[in-house]
């Protein structure tokens, strides 16, 4: 053995201000760094949307050009997708979960850290193509040829590819995360079958991720060695199908759309059933149509294939497949309308957004169906009907649900209480928006226009419902800036909420708002389904759940923070931009994340502090 | 089967109208309406479509007013008590599992034989159009009649015609909303589909597959016309062009097949020097109704902002990229030249 020893600095202990923030381990923190950054990520999709849809607002308007068009609208899709929702989801996973199955964090704390940074490395990565030379331009999912240096000899597919592949590695790392901290550190008594539906449902999503993101990354190597390197596997004229870009995209597609919309499901799950003071209706069959959906989002990639000739099997078989999907969505709606059901309901902003989301989310999954018949689906295929339709679903399902979910967990992660005044304006301004913007977009789909086309001409009649919904849209962007208000405002000055605010049925109503480092002073026991709720209508008397008297702080050892998730991260964002403009320095990165994770690897522990 | 091809009864085209009303907004013309089909195709997707959009409408009045009924009826009042803790309704989930199940039955069976009947000609041994796609352009070669066009698609009316769908560069899309749904023009997988015009007039198609830059300046007309018309077009177009003897347009010939080297990009028959396939046929240009894939109506005026500068008309167009006269200074068109030029082109009927 070489005994080699490279001198680690010990952790950081007790760090304050920007120090705290940048070694954090601690779930809460984390997830609040995620909810933030992937907040002011939404806003930049927002404004490439509005760009959009400004250039729109009139027939042969020259507000952007078309390649910043084509720029925008990838941008755009990949920005919601990646950088917003995706992440604003993992912000409640990291904020949420530990609390609501009773755990003092997740089980790589580290580990967590690394997502993050690595996450914000690689959003810094593809918003940066703006500044370096344009964006990329192939549309969100980037199908071959078009992707390949003769069509594209710019940079900006790079940065897609290699900020992807970033973006991949958080995914993944953030998932297996989520599962082992779900599958282990539940506390005792939660068994599966007691868990909050948030907490299946993130689980169904990190093991779609972990099955999923693999494929993508496989096929972005692909791509990145053709663009790179000179390889062929999408060169047509090198004998390749450009088709299997398109397998293997959708194959990690479709189950992303699951990626996005079941934790949005968990959320209005948690909601709907605090709000009517109800259990949730049918939970086993809401569980298990959440992991039919997951499995089943396997079997209908082809349904974004319809018409590139897989011939008339193929497509009836996806087409059936698909439709399929609608039965198992079908009963989580009614399973959500059967929990109101001689409920008492209480319309909080937070319930509200989330009955919003069941009525447009019907309106998005129908829109689903219709397409899923793949001979009429001919005429929707890559037209504004599609637009609206994956609006319906990724506004009005995973957005309002991510909305439902600020307005619902703000009182717990600051202690104070969102207006609800202004929270009802916000609602309404919403909803009517939204409707305004993507219902239009039905009619001018259905009316021949193809999605992606940066001008249109007078003489198609297109221009009225596009002037429509490109004010919906800036009304859109208003009610996000009464929502930005609201928050601003209320994490101010808004009313103390108390740890309890809402009646909550989960666990983490029991603690203190905000929650202290530790979580739960004492770990809980849980004995029943909506834990909490039991404990305080006393129907199980020996639950023994809810905030400690502070005894037992002084033993709780909580997991110290650390420099080196952060270098690793730093590491692979000069590898990334490395590769694009200098392999040197991509190597300087290797070596710099390499560095990172061996010291982490050894990193020396603090000696407990005396007290 | 044709369960799908029949046109439908009175009642059921009132509905459309009332729609294409609300679609339409207030205008009168909507050249891509998907409501308003002129051919079999194009006519069982809409058909289908609607038996699809009824069986959502019915879902949709039905569960949103349940929605609603229920916000409504269990509103809390001040002093309510705590609801009773139902956890489930065994026989309900059932009903609600397989009242979807049976809905969706009555959408598929639909569903699967219009795609079976879509995917195979009526009549393959028909009349055959090869179209190739190109950024931003199309070509239509009839190798039947002999003849190779673009931009301009001809039929006749009332005829099967099978297409086959290739693309010269990256994945388009090929689409006449009013005749049939589109079909991809995937690089390397040639594919195939078939369309019938069954009213005569000008149809108007587009790309419908991101392919760059100018994707959305990417149409193309169909003309759909009696046999005889059709027969006298095929005729018309077999002519090579004919040289001219007007001064201008004789010197735009030279330029065309010297200097601005055109030749080098376009095919005009009966020249032994325009032989280019990097851009669209001009043997009959004059005969097209429109310029440049459609966009703009072919008129003198037009036709002199093209040559003129084809980059305001059309955004990266690959004519302006890689023609020297556009991208060399030195080689550049002067005004008289593309007087020339218009004149030249204006004779090609
Ligand atoms: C580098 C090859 C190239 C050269 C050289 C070139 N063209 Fe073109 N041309 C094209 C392409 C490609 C198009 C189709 C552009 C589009 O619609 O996107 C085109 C389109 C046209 C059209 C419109 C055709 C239609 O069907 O609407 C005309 C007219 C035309 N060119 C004339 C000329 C003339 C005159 C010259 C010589 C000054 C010339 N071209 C030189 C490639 C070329
Ligand atoms: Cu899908
Ligand atoms: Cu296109």
């Amino acid at each position: 053995m070489i005994s080699l020893t490279i001198p680690i600095p010990k952790r950081p202990t007790h760090p304050t201000g920007i120090w705290n923030w940048l070694t954090t381990i601690d779930h809460k923190r984390i997830g609040i760094l995620y909810g933030v950054t992937a907040f002011i990520l939404f806003l930049t999709g927002g404004i490439e949307a509005l760009y959009m849809r400004a250039q729109l607002a009139t027939p042969e308007a020259e507000i952007v050009s078309p390649e910043v068009f084509n720029q925008l609208f990838t941008m755009h899709g990949t920005t919601m997708i990646f950088l917003a929702i995706m992440p604003m989801g993992t912000a409640f996973f990291n904020y949420i979960i530990p609390l609501q199955i009773g755990a003092r964090d997740v089980a790589f704390p580290r580990l967590n850290a690394f997502s993050y940074w690595t996450f914000l490395a690689g959003a810094i990565m593809l918003k940066s193509s703006w500044f370096l030379g344009g964006a990329p331009n192939a549309g969100w999912f980037g199908y071959a040829p078009i992707t390949g240096v003769p069509y594209n000899p710019g940079h900006g597919i790079d940065f897609w590819i290699l900020s992807l592949q970033i973006l991949g590695i958080a995914s993944l790392a953030a998932a297996f995360n989520f599962v082992v901290t779900i599958i282990n550190m539940r506390a005792p008594g939660m068994s599966l079958m007691r868990m909050p539906l948030f907490t299946w449902m993130t689980f169904v999503t990190s093991l779609l991720l972990i099955l999923a993101f693999p494929v993508i990354t496989v096929a972005l190597i692909e791509l990145m060695f053709d663009r790179f390197y000179g390889a062929n596997f999408f060169v047509p004229a090198a004998g390749a199908s450009p088709l299997l870009w398109q397998h293997l995209f959708w194959i990690f597609g479709h189950p992303e759309v699951y990626i996005l919309i079941l934790p949005a499901m968990g959320i209005i799950s948690e909601i709907i059933p605090t709000f009517s003071k109800k259990p949730l209706f049918g939970y086993p069959v809401v569980v298990l149509s959440g992991v039919v959906i997951a499995f089943m989002g396997w079997m209908v990639w082809s349904h974004h294939m319809f018409t590139v000739g897989l011939g008339p099997v193929a497509n009836s078989v996806f087409a059936l497949t698909t439709m399929a999907i609608a039965v198992p969505t079908g009963v989580k709606i009614f399973s959500w309308m059967g929990t109101m059901w001689r409920g008492s309901i209480h319309f909080s902003t937070a319930m509200l957004f989330s009955v919003g989301f069941v009525a447009l989310f019907i309106i998005g999954g129908l829109s689903g169906v219709m397409h899923s018949s793949a001979a009429s689906d001919a005429q929707q295929q890559d037209t504004y009907f599609i637009v609206a339709h994956l609006h319906y679903v990724l506004f009005g399902g995973s957005i309002m649900a991510l909305l439902a979910a600020v307005y619902y967990w703000f009182p717990k992660i600051t202690g104070r209480l969102m207006s609800e005044s202004i929270g009802k304006i916000n609602f309404w301004l919403t909803f009517i928006a939204m409707n305004l913007t993507f219902f239009p977009m039905h009619f001018t789909g259905l009316d021949g226009m193809p999605r992606r086309i940066y001008t249109y001409g007078t003489e198609m009649g297109w221009d009225l419902w596009n002037a429509v919904a490109s004010m919906g849209a800036f009304l859109l962007a208003a009610s996000i800036l009464v929502f930005m208000h609201n928050v601003v405002r209320s994490y101010r000055k808004g009313e103390i909420s108390g740890s309890d605010p809402w009646d909550g049925r989960t666990l983490e109503w029991s603690i203190s708002s905000p929650p202290p480092e530790y979580n739960f002073a004492e770990i809980p026991v849980v004995e029943t389904r909506d834990p909490f709720w039991a404990q305080k209508r006393d129907s199980v008397a020996t639950a023994r759940v809810g905030g400690g008297s502070g005894e037992g702080e002084h033993d709780i050892h909580m997991p110290q923070p650390s420099y080196w998730p952060l270098v690793v991260s730093i590491g692979l964002l000069i590898g990334g931009y490395g590769l694009i403009y200098n392999v040197a320095v991509a190597v300087v990165g290797g070596a710099i994340a390499l560095i990172a994770v061996y010291a982490w690897s050894f990193e020396p522990v603090n000696e407990p502090e005396e007290h | 089967m044709s369960l799908f091809r029949h046109h439908p009864t009175r009642l059921v085209r009132l509905v459309p109208l009332l729609l294409v009303f609300i679609v339409a907004g207030c205008y009168p013309d909507h050249p891509q309406s998907t409501f308003d089909s002129t051919g079999p195709v194009a006519q069982s997707q809409l058909n289908l479509f609607y038996w699809i959009f009824w069986a959502a409408v019915f879902v949709f009045v039905t569960v949103q007013s349940a929605l609603l009924y229920i916000c409504l009826k269990f509103r809390r009042k001040p002093g309510d008590p705590d609801p009773e803790q139902t956890h489930g309704h065994n026989k309900l989930e059932i009903i609600w599992t397989v009242l979807p199940v049976i809905l969706l039955a009555i959408v598929a069976v639909p569903t699967v034989l219009t795609i079976f009947d879509n995917a195979n000609s009526p009549d393959p041994d028909g009349m055959h159009v090869n179209v190739v796609a190109h950024q931003w352009w199309w070509e239509f070669n009839y190798p039947g009649e002999d003849v190779k066009t673009s931009n301009e698609l001809h039929i006749p009316v009332d005829e099967v015609v099978n297409v086959s769908l290739e693309t010269k560069d990256v994945i388009h899309s090929f689409w006449i909303p009013k005749i049939a749904g589109k079909v991809d023009m995937v690089p390397g997988n040639s594919n195939k589909m078939w369309i019938k015009g069954e009213e005569i007039g000008i149809f108007h198609g587009q790309c419908a597959e991101f392919c760059g830059e100018s994707h959305a300046n990417m149409r193309f007309q169909v003309i759909v016309e009696s046999r005889a018309d059709f027969d006298a077009w095929v005729a018309s177009e077999r002519e090579p062009a004919v040289i001219p003897v007007e001064p201008l347009a004789k010197a735009g010939l030279d330029l065309f097949e010297g200097d601005a080297q055109c030749w080098s990009c376009h095919k005009v028959e009966g020249s032994s020097r325009s032989r280019g396939t990097k851009g669209p046929n001009l043997t009959h240009l004059s005969g097209r109704q429109y310029l440049g894939a459609g966009i703009v109506e072919n008129s003198q005026t037009n036709l002199r902002n093209w040559l003129t500068s084809p980059n305001d008309l059309k955004p990266g167009n690959i004519m302006y990229r890689d023609a020297a006269v556009y991208n060399d200074p030195d080689k550049a068109l002067s005004d008289s030249d593309i007087s020339a030029l218009v004149a030249y082109l204006r004779s090609l009927k």
